[in-house]
């Protein structure tokens, strides 16, 4: 498959000196053209820090320290997002990535219309439209997000959360990007809403083409949703692999921990023990392998040395790549 | 601390019990009512029963503003009941501030969302399980009883060695050690019955576990009364004994939490476990979407919809449902397991297969 997003060796830092924090560390990671890459990991994991930085998002003090982020457009060559100029880059966002924020109920300006929202953007990225073709491109996002476009002189106080949420989706849209990023865009809706939205939105993936970064802490939501699945932890990742080998087959404890802290609606009914202790302070990590101390597997290794995201000895080992001594790597990715 | 009542009452003795409970919260009027007697009210909660029984987990599962806080908080006293009884040990409470609230709240206690609001940021957190055990009259006659009762409840919430806690303020402190200070207080008042609102929906999804398993210990050890509110019908599965659904401030279902959430009869439920994420299903497999007819958003609850209230969006809905509101019916697999809904009842169905 055709990478249409490659991110190499990306470093975030939050503050300066001494007292930086590094929230998101040597992360490794494709998407490909037209899949649901799923991004998961628990609060403080560095999960949205990486969405930010790789679409330069992130406000101070919140810094970039290495890395690239080499983008392949539909047309043209690949070139590296992080190195764009102001010029270049506002021309790049939103017409090549958009972003559907976390929260994004509460997103949408409170005192403008939806459609003065919608169609803003594209005045921005196309000042030589004319505004009878703004409002039907509007009217049609709209009518694809499955809200009647006659709703597009509403404020955002007259919509329900999860049509403001369908507002948020279609306004990322607009301008046919081929990269969205969803920071949890459901957490804050309620399960039949969640899956209307979804299912809807898998929906227009297929018919538009576009790739998804679906970032959430909702391990059993990626499962069915995503083709391929990135654990995060502590700023790294820990595991990847296509979503039913994480889902039967998991290899980093890590990993195995979070499936088996959603209890099942189906199935014999067991006892689950989640993962005991608490995730790490950034400004405070454990030396090694940063799951260490909460690991029911570590061994001697693990407290002294770093284990390096590669390719598990195992059958379907190419497909994967997991970050634990327990699995010996062949040879680190990328 | 030696005042908490070790077991010495009887497994399954009924502690709190809700008969017909209904919650109306008054709405401004606009300035056209003014000439009408017209007064419009949020219908926030309706005729609910529910009964708490000691060592049982009882789940009020349902989506957000389906009125399922709004019946803890009526449980707590936390607000005063627009009609219906609510009774503690087969009596009739009435509580209205002071004493009689303060005698109420040592038996019933309540545990919030939120661990980082519920707990206050410029004390330690000896200051607030010290106040507990007080104000309860738990904390013995000496400095040192009270010290013992301190480290008494640290220990009963996992939370070792005491010490190392004590002293410590809440921000030093992660979601699940603080919701844990959270659980410790409500027992320092040595409760019968734990109303615990959404006690985990905050913390990091790897430690949500750890506190339900903790709540089913003290459960079992302390034989606890425990009202589990709860919007992820899995977790309600996994954590209660029985298991009641809400809907726009209705119960529609109710029975023990395995056949609840494995038959599930309402058609409501179906749509909930349903929607629910299931790695086991393939992307695009079903679409539990078609059973919904509306557009997955709760009715208004100013003017709820006559009869039943899921009516607009069930995909069975007859003619009966829009003006006759459903009784609870016997569902006939397993006892106690009831629905609100005419589909159970044989005389609408011939009706309406005529």
């Amino acid at each position: 498959m055709e990478p249409v997003l490659e991110i190499r060796n990306l470093n975030v830092e939050y503050g300066l000196g001494d007292r930086a924090v590094r929230a998101v560390r040597d992360v490794n990671l494709t998407l490909h053209r037209g899949e649901v890459l799923g991004l998961a990991g628990e609060s403080g994991s560095g999960k949205s820090t990486l969405a930010y930085g790789l679409t330069r998002l992130l406000a101070p003090p919140g810094v970039i320290t290495g890395g690239e982020v080499i983008y392949h457009p539909e047309k043209g060559d690949p070139y590296d997002v992080l190195g764009l100029s102001d010029k270049a880059l506002r021309a790049f966002r939103w017409a090549e990535t958009a972003i559907v924020f976390q929260g994004a109920m509460n997103s949408l300006n409170p005192v403008h219309k939806i459609s003065t929202q919608l169609t803003d953007v594209l005045k921005a990225h196309d000042p030589n439209m004319s505004e009878h073709s703004r409002n039907a491109r509007a009217r049609e996002m709209l009518k694809l997000v499955g809200i009647s476009p006659d709703r597009m002189d509403a404020y955002p106080h007259q919509l329900s959360g999860g049509m403001r949420q369908r507002v948020m989706i279609g306004m990322a849209l607009i301008l046919q990007p081929q990269v969205v990023i969803m920071d949890e865009p459901t957490t804050a809706l309620d399960v039949v809403m969640q899956r209307q939205i979804l299912g809807q939105l898998i929906e227009l993936r297929e018919r538009l083409g576009f790739s998804v970064i679906f970032i959430t802490h909702d391990l059993s939501l990626l499962v069915e949703f995503s083709n391929r699945i990135a654990i995060m932890y502590g700023g790294r990742i820990v595991e990847e692999a296509p979503a039913s080998t994480i889902y039967r087959d998991a290899l980093h404890p890590y990993s195995k921990g979070l499936l088996s802290s959603f209890p099942a609606l189906r199935g014999p009914r067991r006892e689950l023990a989640g993962i005991p202790g608490s995730p790490p302070d950034l400004a405070g990590m454990p030396t090694g392998c940063s799951f260490h101390p909460r690991c029911p597997k570590a061994f001697e290794p693990c407290s002294t040395h770093i284990p390096v995201l590669g390719r598990p000895d195992s059958p379907d080992g190419a497909a994967r790549s997991v970050a634990c001594w327990l699995h010996p790597t062949e040879q680190p990715v990328g | 601390m030696t005042s908490i009542q070790d077991a010495k009452a009887p497994a399954g003795e009924v502690v709190l019990e809700a008969i017909g409970l209904t919650k109306h919260f008054p709405v401004r009027r606009r300035l056209r009512q003014f000439f009408t007697r017209e007064q419009n009210a949020v219908h926030a909660v309706d005729d609910v029963n529910l009964t708490l029984r000691r060592g049982q987990v009882v789940a009020l599962v349902g989506e957000s503003g389906s009125g399922k806080s709004t019946v803890a908080r009526l449980l707590a006293q936390l607000y005063p009941r627009t009609g219906g009884d609510i009774r503690l040990h087969g009596e009739t409470t009435k509580v209205k501030g002071g004493g009689a609230f303060r005698a109420y709240a040592a038996r019933v206690q309540m545990i919030f969302q939120d661990p980082f609001a519920s707990l206050n940021p410029v004390h330690t957190i000896r200051y607030h399980l010290t106040r507990s055990l007080k104000i309860h009259g738990n904390a013995g006659k000496t400095e040192d009883d009270l010290e013992n009762a301190l480290r008494d409840l640290l220990t009963r919430v996992s939370l070792t060695p005491a010490e190392r806690y004590l002293d410590k303020f809440p921000h030093e402190l992660s979601g699940g050690q603080r919701q844990r200070v959270a659980i410790a207080r409500a027992l320092g008042a040595d409760p019968e019955a734990l109303l615990a609102d959404e006690p985990v929906s905050m913390l990091d999804v790897s430690i949500r576990l750890g506190v339900l398993n903790l709540l089913r210990d003290l459960k079992e050890r302390l034989n606890l009364a425990i009202l589990y509110i709860t919007h992820d019908i899995a977790s309600a599965r996994y954590f209660a004994d029985e298991t009641l659904v809400m809907y726009a401030g209705r119960m529609v279902e109710g029975g023990d939490s395995e056949t609840v959430t494995q038959t599930p009869a309402h058609p409501y439920t179906r749509l909930l476990i349903d929607s629910a994420p299931d790695p086991d299903r393939l992307a695009g497999d079903v679409n539990p979407l078609d059973e919904d007819r509306g557009n997955g958003e709760p009715p208004s609850l100013i003017r709820p919809p006559s009869g039943c209230r899921f009516h607009p969006r069930c995909p069975a809905a007859m003619a009966r449902c829009k003006t006759d509101l459903p009784v609870r019916l016997e569902i006939g697999d397993v006892p106690g397991h009831w629905a609100a809904c005419w589909l159970y009842d044989e005389a609408t169905v011939k009706e309406a297969a005529k």
